[in-house]
C-alpha cells in the first residue's frame, strides 16, 4: 500500500479538531499517540456486543470475550516476534511492567551485587529499581551520556563485572530521541552473566524489535503509544524469568488451587494476571497493532525520518535555538530550547496556535541536570503528521521568540 | 485602593485588547514592573512548588498591610505574578484573604486557572494567601 499521510489521517478523528481557533498540530506523541477509528470501534464494539469476563465463563460471550482477548495476545507476539505466548504478559503499561519484574528480583539479589542504569531514563525506569535498592541493598550504577546524548559504551564495559546481575535501559529516550544501542548492551551484559530489561514505551511506535534477534531478558510497552487505549501494556519475559519470578499481586485469575493452608500458582501468563483485566484494552491493543502493520513499519519509519530531518533543518535554521539529543540513531523527537528564554515561555504561546508539544523535564530530571537546564520544549513526530505541520511549529516558535525577546 | 479596584482596573485595561496575542504582549510587560524579591531571599524556602518554572514570592508586613516582592524565570509567569501582586501586595490581611481571582478569568486568561496547568498560579495565589493568614495570625496575637 503506498503511503498517503492525508489518508492515514482521515482514519484519526481528534486530527480534524481545532484547538484555539486553529486546527490543531499535534506534536506530542511520545507523550501519548492518538487513536485511529479502528481502535475507537473495537472498544466500542467490545462493550456494545460481547462484553463479559473471560477465561472463566461457559456462556457464549465469555467465550467470544476471551477469543477476542488470546487474539490480540496472539497479535502482540507476532508484532514483536516471541516465541511462545505465554511470554506475553498483559499489564497496565510499562511502569507496571517495570515494577513487576523489580519487585520479583528482591529474592534474587543480596548485597555486593550491582545493577546498572542508563543516564537516559525516564523516572519510571530509575525509582522502581532505587527501591529495589533500598530492599535489598545492591548497588545501583549509571551508563553516562555524551554531549550528544548518547550512552558513552567504553564506560558501561567498565561498570560491568560478575556482580552486576541486571541492566536496564531504555530503546529510544523520550527526552532527547536518541535510540539506544540495545543490541550491543544487552551482549555485553549476557557476557557477564547479567539480564537486561528493556523499556520500549518510546520506541514501539516508531520500529518493530524483533525481541528474539535481541535476545532480550525482558522488554517493556505501554499501548498508548501504538496508537491504543490507555491502562494496557505488555511484559514480555524468557519463559525461564518468567516460571523463576514470583507473582506480583495475588488474586483471582492467577491461581490453580486455593485452600486456606496452601495457593498453588497457574501456570503463564496467567500467574502475572491478577484479576479481571483490562479486557477491552487488551483487544484494543491487538487492534492498533493491526492497524499499525496495516500502514507498515518500513512506511513510518521514512516518513517519520523525512519528517525529523526536515524538522531539524527547519528549526535549526532560527538563532539561538539549541537542540538537544544530536546523536546519528535518533527518532522523530526533537528537544529544544532558545537561548534566553524559559521552555515554558514557548510552550504557551505556541500552544495559543493550536500547537500541543510538551514542555518540561520530560519525566527525565537526570538527563536536564546534565545539560543545566530547567527542561526543554519537545516536538515528538508520529506518521500522522506533515511538512505542513512541522512550518506550522518553525512560524509558531519564531512568532513566540518574537514576542518573549 | 482596594483589591475589588485593581481588579477592576485591570479588567478594564485587558478588554482594549482584541486578541490573546494583544493579551499575552501586555501581560509580558506587566512582568517587567513586577516588585522584584531581593537576590538573597531567592532561597529554597521561598520557592512555590508545582510550577514548571521557577516562581520565588516573599511577603513582608509594612503598616499592617502586606508587601509582596516576587520573581521566575519565565516571562509569562512573572506576567501573572506581577498580575497578582498588583491586586494583592499593599492590602490587609483580612482582604487578602477573602479576595477572589475571578479578575484572571475575566480579563481572558482563563486557561492559567486550571489546576492542571503546571504553571502554578493556583499554588501562586495559595501562598500569596498563606502569608495573609500568617500575618492575621500575628496580627490577632499582638
Amino acid at each position: 500500500m503506498a503511503f498517503n499521510v492525508q489518508e492515514i489521517r482521515n482514519d484519526f478523528p481528534i486530527l480534524q479538531r481545532e484547538v484555539n481557533g486553529k486546527p490543531l498540530v499535534y506534536l506530542d506523541n511520545a507523550a501519548t499517540a492518538q487513536k485511529p477509528q479502528a481502535v475507537i470501534d473495537c472498544i466500542v464494539d467490545y462493550y456494545s456486543t460481547y462484553n463479559a469476563n473471560i477465561h472463566r465463563g461457559v456462556h457464549t460471550l465469555s467465550q467470544e470475550a476471551t477469543d477476542a482477548y488470546e487474539a490480540a495476545r496472539k497479535s502482540v507476539q507476532e508484532h514483536f516476534n516471541i516465541k511462545h505466548d505465554h511470554e506475553v504478559i498483559f499489564t497496565a503499561g510499562t511502569t507496571h511492567g517495570i515494577n513487576l519484574v523489580a519487585n520479583g528480583f528482591t529474592g534474587f539479589l543480596s548485597e555486593g551485587d550491582e545493577i546498572i542504569v542508563s543516564a537516559l531514563e525516564h523516572h519510571s525506569n530509575i525509582v522502581p529499581w532505587q527501591m529495589l535498592c533500598e530492599r535489598t541493598g545492591v548497588q545501583l550504577k549509571v551508563i553516562p551520556i555524551d554531549e550528544k546524548g548518547v550512552l558513552v559504551l567504553s564506560e558501561y564495559e567498565k561498570l560491568l563485572s560478575e556482580n552486576t546481575k541486571l541492566v536496564f535501559v531504555n530503546h529510544i529516550s523520550n527526552a532527547l530521541g536518541t535510540i539506544n544501542p540495545i543490541a550491543k548492551i544487552i551482549e555485553m551484559a549476557h557476557q557477564q552473566g547479567a539480564a537486561v530489561l528493556v523499556d520500549g514505551a518510546q520506541a514501539c511506535s516508531h520500529i518493530k524489535p524483533d525481541l528474539q534477534a535481541l535476545d532480550v531478558d525482558f522488554y517493556v510497552t505501554s499501548a498508548h503509544k501504538m496508537c491504543g487505549p490507555t491502562g494496557v501494556g505488555m511484559l514480555y519475559g524468557k519463559e525461564t524469568w518468567l516460571n523463576k519470578l514470583p507473582p506480583y499481586q495475588g488474586g483471582g485469575e492467577m491461581i490453580a488451587e486455593v485452600t486456606f493452608e496452601k495457593t498453588t500458582y497457574a501456570g503463564l501468563p496467567h500467574k502475572f494476571e491478577a484479576g479481571t483485566p483490562n479486557i477491552a484494552g487488551g483487544i484494543a491493543f491487538g487492534a492498533a497493532i493491526d492497524y499499525l502493520n496495516t500502514i507498515g513499519f518500513d512506511q513510518i519509519e521514512a516518513h517519520e525520518h523525512e519528517l525529523l530531518t526536515y524538522a531539524t533543518e527547519q528549526l535549526t535554521a532560527i538563532e539561538g535555538l539549541k537542540i538537544y539529543g544530536t546523536g546519528v540513531d535518533k527518532t522523530s523527537v526533537i528537544s529544544f530550547n532558545i537561548e534566553g528564554i524559559h521552555p515554558y515561555d514557548i510552550g504557551t504561546i505556541v500552544d495559543k496556535l493550536g500547537i500541543a508539544v510538551r514542555t518540561g523535564h520530560h519525566c527525565a530530571q537526570p538527563i536536564m541536570d546534565y545539560y543545566k537546564i530547567p527542561g526543554t520544549v519537545r516536538a515528538s513526530f508520529a506518521f500522522y503528521n506533515t511538512k505542513e505541520e512541522v512550518d506550522a511549529l518553525v512560524a509558531a516558535v519564531k512568532k513566540a521568540k518574537t514576542m518573549l525577546t | 485602593m482596594t483589591i475589588q479596584e485593581i481588579q477592576n482596573e485591570l479588567i478594564d485595561e485587558f478588554s482594549m485588547f482584541d486578541d490573546w496575542m494583544q493579551r499575552y504582549e501586555y501581560m509580558i510587560e506587566l512582568g517587567k514592573s513586577l516588585p522584584l524579591i531581593d537576590e538573597e531571599l531567592k532561597t529554597e524556602d521561598k520557592l512555590i512548588k508545582g510550577c514548571q518554572s521557577r516562581v520565588w514570592l516573599n511577603a513582608e508586613i509594612k503598616d499592617d498591610k502586606v508587601v509582596f516582592t516576587a520573581d521566575s524565570d519565565a516571562v509569562i509567569t512573572k506576567g501573572i505574578i506581577a498580575i497578582l501582586i498588583r491586586a494583592f501586595s499593599n492590602q490587609k490581611p483580612e482582604d487578602i484573604i477573602e479576595a477572589d481571582t475571578q479578575f484572571i478569568d475575566e480579563i481572558g486568561l482563563k486557561e492559567h486557572l486550571s489546576p492542571t496547568r503546571a504553571n502554578g498560579l493556583v499554588s501562586m495565589v495559595k501562598q500569596l494567601k498563606l502569608y495573609a493568614v500568617a500575618y492575621q495570625a500575628q496580627l490577632n496575637d499582638t
